[in-house]
């Protein structure tokens, strides 16, 4: 068990006194619900208790800031980009997309803190502002840690350019109130700097390099000897700090806007081809210098300390707890996983850190109305636990309109998820067939080729036939089209329109060959029978002969089928005699239509031809 | 093609459309709205791309539009037409009609307008007619489809045309009383639900539809039922077809599968006396001629209607410079085009045909 990196917070939930009551909660996949109970601590419990709501509670509040809104899309397009480079590519043409994916993710965040510095400028209400402006602090801070988290590890520039980056790095990020300082302290000497670094296409081996360095640095420790400058107390420090003195750059501190900065600029005057696995002790002594024992190091702090040691999964851990929301862990680790830096550090459930960060950070776009189409994407590329997640995730998001359930079933169906795509399809049939849409319920059900579904929704067309005696919704039936096959309920249901259509246009043997076969091959259901017979009544009593001999014995044989396999009923007397009545005075009309019918075609039949 | 301005927007866009122009007018499109979706709280806004002078200090994007204004809007925003009206229809499309106990509202899934009329179609198959005047709905058309109808455009004045989720388009004649379509034409072979129709800017018998399996359908409404072409083109739904309003020969759709196309069946050649072939397979497209055009004739035919592959080919670009996610809704003006998408961008270009 890990122990507990701090103290946890205490957040007051405003109309809830839960001195008095207890409260009850439940977790939910990226909030918490909170209410009160009538449980009164006192043991009295009393009827009613006083706070009638329920809260939702989050922890993260950044998926619904609408700046940040444009992070998730814009590195969404990004985190795509970075997956489906090519595996194949290796050594340095790797390493180029790489570091341009990283500086692609920065800029966005780039982006992004600079929209919101606007509005906290302009923020008329100074909450706002403020709001605004802490939150402008932590983008910056995320940019600091990444960059030179691309400088160490994606870059993983070696010790002469090493110190170069490193430069940029604070230069880039000390832009605040000492611009003027770091220009300053940063590039004192600038043709100096300049000529020695020989900054365009460095073309110098590392020996060389030290060599000159060395060189200057002991013609600056000579004029410190000789006392050149010994004149101008300032001229004087200007030298010691060029040579790198810790005492003489810490007399500058106010210029010096924090540790980091101290460390590069002592780096520069000091050991400016540093390795970079030497970079810590530098890093550590940094620290503690500029803090000089007054204030304890920041969250912050020990996460540029962790990275300046290498530590990666140190660095994703203090990032993990310092910031509210997954979104930059996530990406990072994503990132320096596919520099293949880090190790398959199984977690407790098999999943190793990248997916489980990649995990939860999908899942908390889940839980937003709107972002959740991003998550889809992420999921699919979390090999072990991506498709599970995702096939509970998308079950239940809520489909307010069909348009936004077309969009969710296409998620389905390009990944097979069929069992989503039918449960979906349910849910939207059943619906339809709530509110009478049959023609919408019976395409759902064919798009997710559901023939359960399909069998009940044509019950409903036939028993609407059967009780207003016409079809509704002839436009649907007359054009089923190969759909028909989806259910033999639906083929039955297009049969009798067909047959219906037949007899409207006097193609009276067609629909009696239609009716026929409909009760012969059995897709006709057993309750439907008596209302095929009994279409065929007028049939039987046309002045021609439409069935032939063999079809009445066909017929008859149908009608026994019927009536003597007739189950007993459990109603009351006085209706079953009633429909007892109605049904054998039916059956009675039949037979005696069939007989004559019979009768007629045999003396047809056995006639001659013409006499 | 051409500069192409993308700008993330923090709302999912569902539909934008054009600000139209005063007939005649040598106005650029300026003015251009979007609706958006699936939000708690769904805005329409208006964005401007004139230029405001407003370059940044990287120099300038002069293409980069700028929100005017928005409003909110509740409930996700289905469709955007231009007109000035003064009232609100709230109860227009319902399964269960306000009266009852159990109301409850249906979405309404298309609307267009032909000043001052409003035509409006939804979930719950009903089609509404309204004037920009009246209260009341002038006429509605309760169960004019048992299925949803997903979207409606004017044929000839007083005639409509819908398509629905079982692949049918339907003709309807607000002349008539009664409430059966006058002519109901649709695919053979699956039904495949019709997600988008448009019809051709000069020849009003001449339309396109778009449907869930991403193909692209051209009809001759005055010809029998059946599509004089279908052009296989997404992989998947396809959201709105349109004809260039001032050049038909090009037309444009966008899908779900995140890209737009451009179709382009202008030829160098100006007359064409050919009849029609049958069937025929060219590398870009399957297209499948099955109407007999013998006694059509021949003087202004449109492009759309021929797909001889020997002579007529269809150039297709692909206009995003990336797949993202779904593109829902396209519109085009003049040389420009603006789009939305799934993954909260619009996409504006001012330069359609360089």
């Amino acid at each position: 068990m890990e122990e507990l990196d701090g103290e946890p917070t205490v957040t007051l939930i405003p109309g809830v006194n839960s001195k008095k009551n207890q409260m009850y909660f439940d977790w939910g996949p990226g909030e918490m619900l909170v209410c009160e109970t009538s449980f009164n601590k006192k043991e009295k419990s009393e009827m009613v208790p006083s706070c009638p709501f329920i809260y939702i509670i989050r922890k993260d509040v950044d998926v619904y800031s609408q700046i940040l809104r444009k992070l998730f899309n814009e590195s969404h397009g990004i985190f795509l980009g970075l997956q489906r480079i090519d595996e194949e590519l290796t050594g340095k043409s790797r390493k180029s997309q790489l570091v341009r994916v990283s500086k692609n993710y920065r800029s966005v965040i780039r982006a992004c803190m600079e929209e919101m510095h606007q509005v906290a400028i302009a923020a008329k209400d100074p909450a706002n502002g403020r709001q605004f402006s802490s939150q402008v602090s932590i983008l910056s801070a995320m940019e600091l840690i990444w960059n030179l988290c691309e400088i160490l590890f994606i870059e993983v520039a070696p010790a002469g350019p090493l110190l170069l980056h490193l430069l940029d790095w604070v230069r880039l990020h000390v832009c605040e109130v000492d611009s003027l300082s770091a220009d300053v302290l940063g590039s004192e000497n600038p043709s100096k700097h300049d000529s020695f670094w020989n900054l365009p296409g460095n073309t110098q081996t590392l020996t060389e390099l030290e060599l000159k360095w060395q060189h200057w640095h002991e013609e600056c420790e000579r004029y410190l000897q000789d006392s050149t400058f010994a004149t101008s107390p300032h001229l004087e420090s200007l030298l010691k700090i060029m040579l790198g003195d810790e005492a003489a750059l810490l007399e500058q501190k106010e210029l010096l806007s924090n540790w980091y900065h101290f460390l590069v600029t002592r780096l520069l005057y000091s050991n400016p081809t540093v390795k970079p696995i030497d970079l810590h002790y530098y890093a550590q002594s940094s620290l503690d210098l500029f803090l000089g024992g007054e204030s304890s190091p920041e969250p912050l702090d020990n996460i540029l300390l962790a990275a300046f040691e290498f530590d990666i999964h140190q660095v994703i851990k203090e990032c993990s707890i310092a910031l509210s929301n997954w979104w930059f862990v996530a990406h990072l680790t994503d990132l320096l996983d596919h520099c293949k830096l880090l190790q398959s550090h199984n977690l407790y459930f098999g999943s190793n850190m990248r997916e489980f960060l990649l995990l939860e950070y999908a899942s908390g776009l889940f839980a937003h109305p709107s972002l959740w189409q991003l998550g889809v994407d992420y999921f699919d590329y979390c090999p072990e636990l991506g498709r599970v997640s995702l096939e509970l995730h998308i079950e239940r998001i809520p489909l307010n309109t069909e348009q936004k359930a077309l969009k969710v079933l296409r998620i389905c169906e390009q990944r097979q998820m069929t069992e989503q795509v039918r449960s979906i399809c349910k849910i939207l049939a059943m619906k339809a067939v709530r509110n009478n849409r049959l023609g919408s319920a019976l395409s759902w059900s064919i798009r997710a080729k559901d023939a359960a579904f399909a069998t009940l929704v044509s019950d409903r067309f036939l028993r609407d036939y059967c009780e207003r005696g016409c079809f509704s919704d002839l436009d649907l039936i007359d054009n089923l089209g190969p759909a028909m096959m989806l259910s033999d309920r639906l083929t039955f249901l297009g049969k009798y329109r067909e047959f219906h259509r037949m007899y409207g246009e006097k193609r009276f043997a067609d629909a009696a060959s239609l009716l026929l076969s409909l009760m012969t091959s059995r897709i006709a259901p057993r309750s439907f029978w008596m209302t095929l017979l009994t279409d065929a009544l007028p049939l039987l009593e046309q002045k021609q002969v439409i069935f032939s001999a063999e079809q009445t014995y066909e017929l008859m044989r149908c009608l026994e089928d019927l009536t003597s396999r007739r189950p007993v009923h459990g109603e009351s007397d006085t209706e079953q005699l009633q429909d007892d009545d109605i049904e054998t005075t039916k059956v009675e009309m039949l037979r005696l239509s069939l007989a004559r019918n019979l009768a007629r075609a045999i003396i047809r039949e056995g006639s001659l031809e013409g006499s | 093609m051409e500069e192409i301005y993308a700008k993330f927007v923090s709302q999912k866009i569902s539909k934008t459309r054009w600000r139209p122009l005063p007939p005649g007018s040598l106005q650029t499109a300026e003015t251009f709205a979007t609706g958006s979706w699936d939000n708690e709280e769904n805005y329409i806004s208006l964005w401007s791309i004139g230029d405001f002078g407003n370059l940044d200090s990287d120099g300038g994007f002069e293409g980069d539009h700028q929100l005017l204004c928005d409003i909110r809007h509740h409930g996700d925003v289905m469709d955007l037409q231009t007109l000035s009206v003064n009232q609100q229809w709230t109860t227009a499309h319902y399964h269960t009609g306000p009266g009852s106990p159990s109301y409850s509202s249906a979405p309404c899934t298309g609307v267009v307008c032909n000043n001052p009329e409003i035509v409006t179609v939804g979930e719950d198959g009903r089609i509404n007619l309204f004037r920009a005047d009246h209260k009341e709905a002038v006429r509605t058309i309760d169960n004019a489809d048992s299925s949803t109808l997903h979207a409606v455009t004017f044929l000839r004045t007083p005639e409509i045309l819908t398509v629905n989720s079982i692949g049918q388009l339907k003709i309807w004649d607000f002349r008539q009383q009664g409430n059966e379509p006058s002519q109901i034409l649709s695919l053979t072979g699956d039904r495949v639900p019709l997600h988008c129709v448009d019809r051709h800017p000069n020849q009003q018998h001449v339309v396109a539809t778009g449907g869930q399996d991403g193909m692209l359908s051209i009809w001759d409404v005055r010809q029998g039922t059946m599509p004089v072409s279908l052009l296989k083109a997404h992989e998947a739904e396809m959201w709105e077809v349109h004809f260039h309003p001032s050049n038909p020969e090009h037309l444009f759709t966008c899908s779900e599968d995140g890209s737009l196309w451009h179709w382009d069946a202008s030829t160098d050649v100006p007359e064409k006396s050919s009849l029609f072939h049958q069937g025929g397979r060219s590398s870009t497209f399957l297209s499948h001629s099955i109407s007999n055009q013998a006694n059509v004739h021949q003087s202004v035919i449109s492009s759309w209607l021929s797909t001889d592959p020997a002579k007529d080919r269809i150039e297709i670009t692909s206009l995003l410079p990336s797949r993202s996610l779904s593109v829902n809704t396209l519109d085009v003006l003049g040389p420009c085009l603006v789009c939305g998408t799934d993954a909260e961008a619009i996409y504006v270009t001012r330069h359609l045909f360089s």
